[in-house]
């Protein structure tokens, strides 16, 4: 726990990290002061509590409402109508939805799991404690964090350009083709994963450097007593320790993942997301249906759906993390 | 060979960093950064240079050139003022509204705090998406289209700013400390001022730089409510410099380097407090 914190001037001491509290002390979180009065506590939330209503809560029930209806915008007195399961039905059937949702899946698997194996590469070298320069490696690392999403993918852009971009002159250097990032489906999919993995990889490296450094160091010290070698020690040690941050990578990833929109967005260059819609994503094409189409309708059913989606995959993340825990007992 | 033996002790085989290590750090140090410097190489030169089938690698002399374009493609200082005030706004507001709530969690009685808490908790799962299309209607309802009121409004609380306090309170703050004041004589406001808010200062700060960079970052939303550019936040102002036919790269890195480096700056000072920041915030396993 020694470097847990990189250790600002200011920082105190005696501050724990937010999330070890359960260890620390005896009464249970959350478990509030008695002699205070509680009642002060309406006057605490109630700011917070007001607005989450309106602008956090209500907006989603409402939108979720609207999948129900068809909105007609060229109708002078009843804009809304009631449809039912309509828009579900032909979402079923839309051609753009299934390629859409195709192409979310594949940039989601393909920035997903390299980004994980590196960033836990990296945090394995971060660990050690007598690494030099600490504080410099684990901030340089976060700052492809700190920029916006459309700077990096006007960079990448640029970057992965089929005639005079970067990528594709090292290409022609060793003898091959260009390859075109943004007609050819695949490729196109493997530069937005580029930028969504150069964006996000140090953050996560950070998330599970501070997850192994809460390993104690006694399990390393024996299973090397024990003749274990450094890739052992890793697969039998570390990766056991990491379960629980694993699932909340892959959680917030999925989240995440779903929600990709600027990257492809300005890599296609138009809301469609390219000639094939190869570059269209599912938030893509909500927002392309219900702001540009004004099919508001239709846009929340998408909405719908990805959150579906997000619930589904978090269930799967849970049961399986759950399912391997017990077995290791 | 003592040396060697002693060396060893106090490394032991796991703890060792290799050249290998090194090496790894090294060059996602380099990629890390490459992007930036190529923003500034492409931003200074001639779109000929750029396109040359030998590609330049060190900056040319057009920067200011190029920038001073970028201001008469788009209004850039309205952009960056634009941007600011709501990443101010946003980022105290978050604070002030989530230490309140926090606190009141995590020390507070009262009827419905657990229920209430987990259901906060529980809408952290939910996209944003899902929620966007009646906030839109609603933003648009009120007459914020084109003001900044329509980023700032809707972004005043979260829950993950709610979640965040509560942990650091529950976690920074002991129980009997506030228990020895209130004893004192000291009432809920007067605790909360002079006892908690001192103690969560730090990571009340950090919550303020996250809330801050993802306001400031944020793209969707923005390009979504802003159409007059005189609203446009720096995320909104950045595709307008695509507009062109034929894409000059030069300008668009040059407005991509304008929009990037009031953060890189901001992250000099500020950035080995985001990285405890994050490192905080895991999960631990």
């Amino acid at each position: 726990m020694a470097d847990l914190a990189v250790k600002g001037r200011s920082r105190q001491k005696a501050a724990p990290s937010p999330w070890k509290q359960k260890k620390r002390k005896p009464s249970k979180p959350g478990s509030g002061v008695a002699s205070l009065n509680g009642k002060w506590a309406y006057v605490f939330i109630a700011p917070f509590i007001a607005m989450f209503l309106i602008f956090g809560l209500f907006p989603v029930v409402f939108s979720t409402q609207l999948a129900f209806y068809k909105y007609d915008p060229l109708s002078l007195e009843q804009t809304w109508s009631w449809v039912g399961l309509d828009n579900f039905k032909d979402i079923l059937a839309d051609e753009t939805f299934w390629i859409s949702l195709g192409n979310t899946f594949e940039i989601w698997a393909l920035s997903t799991f390299p980004q994980m194996i590196m960033a836990i590469g990296f945090a394995a070298i971060l660990r050690s404690r007598f690494l030099r320069g600490k504080t410099f490696w684990r901030t340089i690392l976060l700052v492809p964090n700190i920029t916006s999403v459309i700077a990096v993918a006007i960079i990448f852009g640029q970057l992965f350009g089929r005639d005079f971009g970067m990528i594709n002159t090292a290409i022609g250097f060793f003898g091959l083709e260009h390859i075109d990032f943004i007609e050819n489906s695949f490729a196109s999919h493997v530069a937005v994963a580029t930028m969504i993995t150069w964006r996000w990889v140090g953050y996560n490296s950070l998330i599970f450097l501070a997850s192994m450094l809460a390993i104690p160091d006694e399990l390393y010290e024996s299973a090397s007593l024990d003749g274990a070698g450094a890739w052992k020690q890793f697969t039998n040690v570390t990766l056991p320790g990491l379960k629980n941050t694993i699932t909340f990578v892959l959680i917030v990833g999925t989240i995440g993942g779903l929600q990709v929109y600027a990257e492809p967005l300005t890599l296609a260059g138009d809301n469609g997301g390219g000639s094939s819609h190869q570059l269209s994503t599912l938030t893509m094409y909500l927002y392309n249906e219900s702001f540009i189409n004004a099919r508001y309708g239709y846009g929340a059913t998408i909405g719908i759906l990805i959150t579906i989606i997000v619930l589904i995959i978090s269930l799967i993340n849970f049961v399986v993390t759950r399912r391997v825990a017990s077995e290791d007992k | 060979m003592t040396s060697a033996t002693v060396t060893r002790r106090r490394k032991p085989k796991w703890q060792r960093v290799s050249l290998f290590g090194y090496i790894t750090l090294t060059l996602v140090a380099l990629v890390s950064v490459f992007p930036f410097y190529w923003m500034f190489v492409v931003a200074s030169q001639t779109s000929d240079a750029i396109s040359s089938p030998t590609p330049v690698l060190i900056p040319g002399g057009r920067f200011f050139t190029v920038i001073q374009h970028v201001y008469e493609v788009v209004p850039f200082n309205t952009a960056l003022l634009n941007t600011t005030i709501v990443g101010l706004t946003v980022a105290v507001a978050q604070v002030f509204f989530s230490a309140l709530a926090g606190f009141a969690f995590a020390k507070l009685n009262f009827r419905g705090s657990k229920f209430l808490i987990l259901f906060v908790i529980g809408t952290m799962m939910l996209p944003s998406q899902l929620g966007i299309i009646k906030l839109f209607m609603m933003v648009s309802e009120a007459g914020w289209l084109d003001t900044l009121l329509a980023l700032i409004v809707p972004a005043l609380v979260t829950a993950f700013g709610v979640f965040w306090m509560r942990q650091v309170v529950d976690a920074q703050v002991p129980n009997e400390l506030l228990e020895a004041a209130s004893i004192d004589g000291a009432g809920v406001l007067k605790i909360y001022w002079s006892i908690v808010l001192p103690i969560i200062r730090q990571s009340g700060f950090v919550l303020g730089l996250f809330s801050f960079l993802a306001s400031w970052n944020d793209f969707l939303w923005p390009v979504l409510v802003l159409q007059s550019p005189g609203s446009w936040t720096v995320q909104a102002a950045l595709p307008q410099l695509k507009a062109a036919y034929v894409i000059d790269y030069s300008l668009n890195l040059g407005g991509a380097f304008m929009a990037t480096a009031p953060l890189l700056l901001l992250f000099v000072f500020v950035g080995k407090r985001l990285v405890s920041g994050v490192m905080d915030g895991a999960v631990k396993g």
